[in-house]
């Protein structure tokens, strides 16, 4: 006899913290170190605060910053990493500089050699200086290309105006101007260890990985003033912006909203509140346009911390013939999710799934890598995690309601579409007022 | 600090396989370090299996076993598995098609129950059809059609390479053979080949195995018996004549080529095979590697260049016939065949003069990274275990690679490199739109 009915789940699981220690170096930099020996391997990410520094020299400095010491070649520093199955990457975003990887456990202290003797003497050879922006402007080309980019270059504009967030990817012009001196200049004025947290993960001791770590960067010195972002500006409704991408297939929704940090009080909230809208699969924006309509693969909303402020979003990429009742249905729900109170099991279902993906997130090394890095930029220790379960185990439906009436109000928004604008303007034009922009690329 | 000597470690979870009598394959791997499960089903066919004039089936079946069960109404699988704080998704691949589910593991039987749902039986209707065709269309113009370079390489390079329809097709399939799919295709479909016999179950993580067992028994006993369909030979005779094709793509700005040589047999073969596997990493691992520090830093005629095995990049879940795969995007206005004729340089330079014991060393133990690093979730695990198993009926080969890659040998990897000749190459080549 097959069973029918849906099993119950099982006594929840305990959201248990891995075992944790932090240490700040004589040079000003914060080490935290965790312990996950799942597998024989260690996590690194080093975070340097990078606000406002120019982007086009940020750029290639993340491309840059491994390519030669006064005794290493691009080609030494990688094989030397390789020989203890490492491997080191850098991205910059307006808020900072990512130094990222991860090797066997065993090789630890080499890592964190090569590592330090990239911070303190990065040579910026111009040979290779010349090929990587060249290869950073051949990327940009192909970005060019890519409505996800195009789209987003348009909404940072939109809704960013003055600030810094608002050109979040260089031109190809300026990245191809940058040469040696620019990025030993952005080096020395900003790589610095005061401010930086530099996060160890893995099958290593906790103590035994600090003093590593102390070992290896107690060298590292400089410093400067600390440099913040002004907030974001408040964010000025108006007109659909409409880019035109001549022949697109689909076109590219998204709305945006402005929402509070992790620290405010409504943040368990809003993070329930965009689950229930768009925030998984099991939402009403994927139940309704893509399992009822079939207008869309992949629609989303999330919720994107910045330092600066702390932005809504959401997202679809939808047939071209469809844009305009997509983009109906999409502000239905958010009209409907603003002035009606939530279902008491939608809710439960969210908050289900906000805990339990905290135990998923942090049960690899990768991922506590990550979390702890992200939460130390913000000043937050990985025990903040627990007082979260605890604010999201207890936040209300009229809790959820009011948050949906603060941060998913169709009056609160701004709407951006990428699309062909021959196929799309009459349909939009019928819905509501459109102002055109130009991709800007 | 000196050149280390490094020891390439391995992991060591423990594997416990059965078979229950209906012919469903088992795998359990238990993990109690942290309280999460992995649970997958994973069922022996895939794009290769799909008939003539219905191509890109096997993806759209895949995503109409989401569309409700037995026992549950379309969105419940979804509701059920995120409403229990879990994620899950499903994938079509050349020899196989996933389902799975990672979650706490106060959920484990849950997942269980969902999963032999709709292994009796999926609840596939015309209303259901028609959503999915519209969101699988979705799918492909927005990963494919909208994008430069969609489909690059891995659709668009079998067709160069293979002549028989299973190899060469493409596997999201044309937009007029996925609206000529009906309910009764997806019907046939599930009977053939989504038997119990032609599928294996994988869970990996927090559980106890005597525990385990017995949900799993009670949940999965009962799914109707049938056998495994035999499997079709998809062979194909090796090139003896370099084959090359091109095509304009209109949004790509920057020219690119791919080209691939066909490899040992990788289930029967495995130790022919796994040299390639390093060669791949010898060949285009990081700036460090041959390839890149060639074409990239020195000659500066390809902006970016790839390499990997298999033309969905997973050496080891998939079948004979496939192959080492190089992928090339160029500066604007570079030279296709200068670029060609440069690998071929650097692969007879490693066939020559050979690869030294520190630059093998040093690749295998990044090779080592990778592989451990990936098996640290255990919702990957589940689905290494899985593949292994209905592949090569070896789910411990999970624990047994970072040691049988960690001794290939320098010469193994020159003669591979040795292989890789211009008469054996098909190669397809992205000539740039004119929307620049």
């Amino acid at each position: 006899m097959s069973i029918t009915e849906v099993p119950d789940l099982a006594p929840e699981t305990t959201l248990t913290l891995p075992e944790t220690a932090e240490r700040v170096l004589g040079n000003g930099l914060t080490v935290i170190a965790v312990h996950r020996p799942s597998v024989p391997l260690v996590e690194l990410r080093l975070r340097i605060p990078f606000a406002k520094a120019d982007v086009a020299t940020a750029s290639v400095l993340s491309q840059t910053l491994l390519a030669g010491t006064a005794d290493k070649s691009m080609v030494d520093i990688a094989a030397e990493l390789q020989a203890v199955g490492g491997g080191l990457s850098a991205g910059a975003d307006p808020d900072r500089l990512l130094i990222a990887g991860n090797s066997l456990a065993e090789g630890l202290p080499y890592v964190l050699d090569l590592l330090a003797e990239v911070l303190t003497g990065a040579t910026y050879p111009s040979v290779e200086v010349t090929t990587e922006r060249e290869r950073i402007a051949d990327r940009l080309k192909v970005a060019a290309q890519q409505p996800a980019h195009l789209v987003a270059r348009a909404v940072n504009k939109r809704v960013y105006g003055d600030h810094p967030y608002a050109v979040q990817t260089p031109e190809a012009e300026d990245v191809l101007a940058v040469g040696t001196p620019e990025l030993a200049a952005l080096h020395g004025g900003r790589l610095h260890p005061r401010g930086a947290t530099l996060v160890i993960v893995g099958d290593v001791e906790p103590q035994a990985a600090l003093d590593a770590c102390e070992r290896a960067l107690a060298g590292w010195n400089g410093g400067g003033d600390e440099i913040t972002l002004p907030p974001i500006p408040k964010l000025v409704t108006g007109p659909l912006t409409l880019i035109d991408r001549p022949g697109s297939v689909q076109s590219s929704l998204r709305i945006i909203m402005h929402g509070v940090p992790r620290t405010h009080p409504d943040s368990a909230a809003q993070q329930l509140a965009n689950l229930v809208y768009g925030g998984y699969f099991s939402s009403r924006l994927v139940e309704n346009i893509r399992e009822d309509k079939g207008y869309t693969y992949s629609p989303r909303s999330s919720v994107e911390h910045s330092l600066a402020g702390t932005e809504l979003s959401i997202s679809a990429d939808v047939a071209t013939e469809v844009t305009g009742p997509a983009l109906w249905e999409t502000w239905y729900e958010m009209g409907r999710f603003a002035t009606v109170a939530p279902g008491k099991e939608e809710v439960e279902q969210a908050r289900r799934y906000a805990l339990g993906t905290l135990r998923l997130g942090t049960s690899t090394q990768a991922g506590l890598a990550g979390l702890v890095s992200v939460l130390a930029g913000y000043g937050l220790r990985l025990e903040w995690l627990t007082g979260h379960a605890t604010r999201l185990a207890e936040a209300t439906v009229d809790d959820i309601a009011r948050a949906a009436a603060n941060y998913f109000a169709p009056a609160k928004s701004v709407a951006v579409v990428l699309g062909d604008a021959s196929a799309v303007t009459g349909p939009l034009s019928a819905i509501t007022e459109i102002t055109s922009a130009d991709a800007g690329a | 600090m000196a050149s280390p000597q490094i020891r390439i470690p391995a992991t060591a979870y423990p594997v416990e396989r059965f078979t229950l009598p209906n012919g469903l394959r088992v795998v359990l791997s238990p993990d109690r370090s942290a309280p999460v499960v992995g649970v997958s089903v994973v069922y022996d066919v895939g794009i290769r299996s799909e008939p003539e004039g219905r191509t890109g089936f096997a993806h759209l079946f895949e995503h109409l076993m989401f569309q409700g069960s037995q026992n549950l109404e379309k969105l419940a699988h979804f509701r059920y598995v995120q409403g229990s704080g879990g994620t899950f998704n499903g994938s079509t691949h050349l020899d196989y098609t996933d389902y799975y589910e990672q979650l706490p593991s106060n959920a484990l039987e849950r997942a269980l129950f969902l999963e032999a749902d709709r292994m009796r039986s999926p609840r596939i209707t015309e209303e259901n059809l028609a959503n999915q065709i519209a969101v699988v269309k979705e799918e492909i113009r927005v990963r494919v059609m909208n994008q430069p370079y969609g489909g690059f390489p891995w659709i668009k390079l079998p067709p160069v390479m293979f002549d028989t329809f299973p190899n060469a097709h493409d596997g999201y399939g044309s937009f007029t053979d996925l609206e000529a799919a009906t309910v009764d295709n997806a019907t046939a479909f599930f009977e053939k080949y989504y038997a119990a016999g032609n599928a294996v179950l994988s869970v990996s993580g927090d559980f106890d195995v005597a525990e385990a067992t017995r949900l799993v028994e009670r949940h999965f006993s009962d799914v109707p018996a049938r056998p495994a369909p035999d499997r079709p030979d998809f062979s194909e005779p090796d090139l003896t004549a370099e084959r090359r094709d091109s095509y304009t793509d209109e949004r790509a700005p920057l020219p690119a080529i791919a080209a691939a040589w066909r490899v040992p047999n990788p289930i029967t073969d495995l130790t022919g095979y796994l040299p390639y596997v390093v060669l791949a990493e010898v060949l285009t691992d990081g700036d460090a590697s041959r390839l890149v520090e060639r074409l990239v830093s020195r000659d500066r005629i390809a902006t970016s260049i790839g390499g990997y095995l298999g033309f969905m990049g997973e050496p080891f879940a998939v079948r004979d016939p496939t192959a080492l795969v190089l992928s090339a995007h160029l500066p604007p206005g570079g030279d296709v065949d200068k670029l060609l004729t440069t690998v071929d340089e650097e692969l007879s330079r490693l066939a020559n003069d050979g690869l030294s014991a520190e630059e093998l060393a040093r690749v295998q133990a990044r090779i080592a990274t990778h592989l451990l690093r990936d098996d640290d979730s255990v919702l990957n695990r589940a689905l290494h275990l899985a593949t292994y198993e209905i592949q090569r009926g070896d789910a411990g080969l999970a624990g047994e690679l970072p040691r049988q890659l960690g001794e290939v040998t320098p010469e193994q990897v020159v003669s591979a490199a040795a292989t890789l000749r211009p008469q054996r190459r098909a190669a397809i080549e992205v000539i740039p739109g004119g929307d620049q």
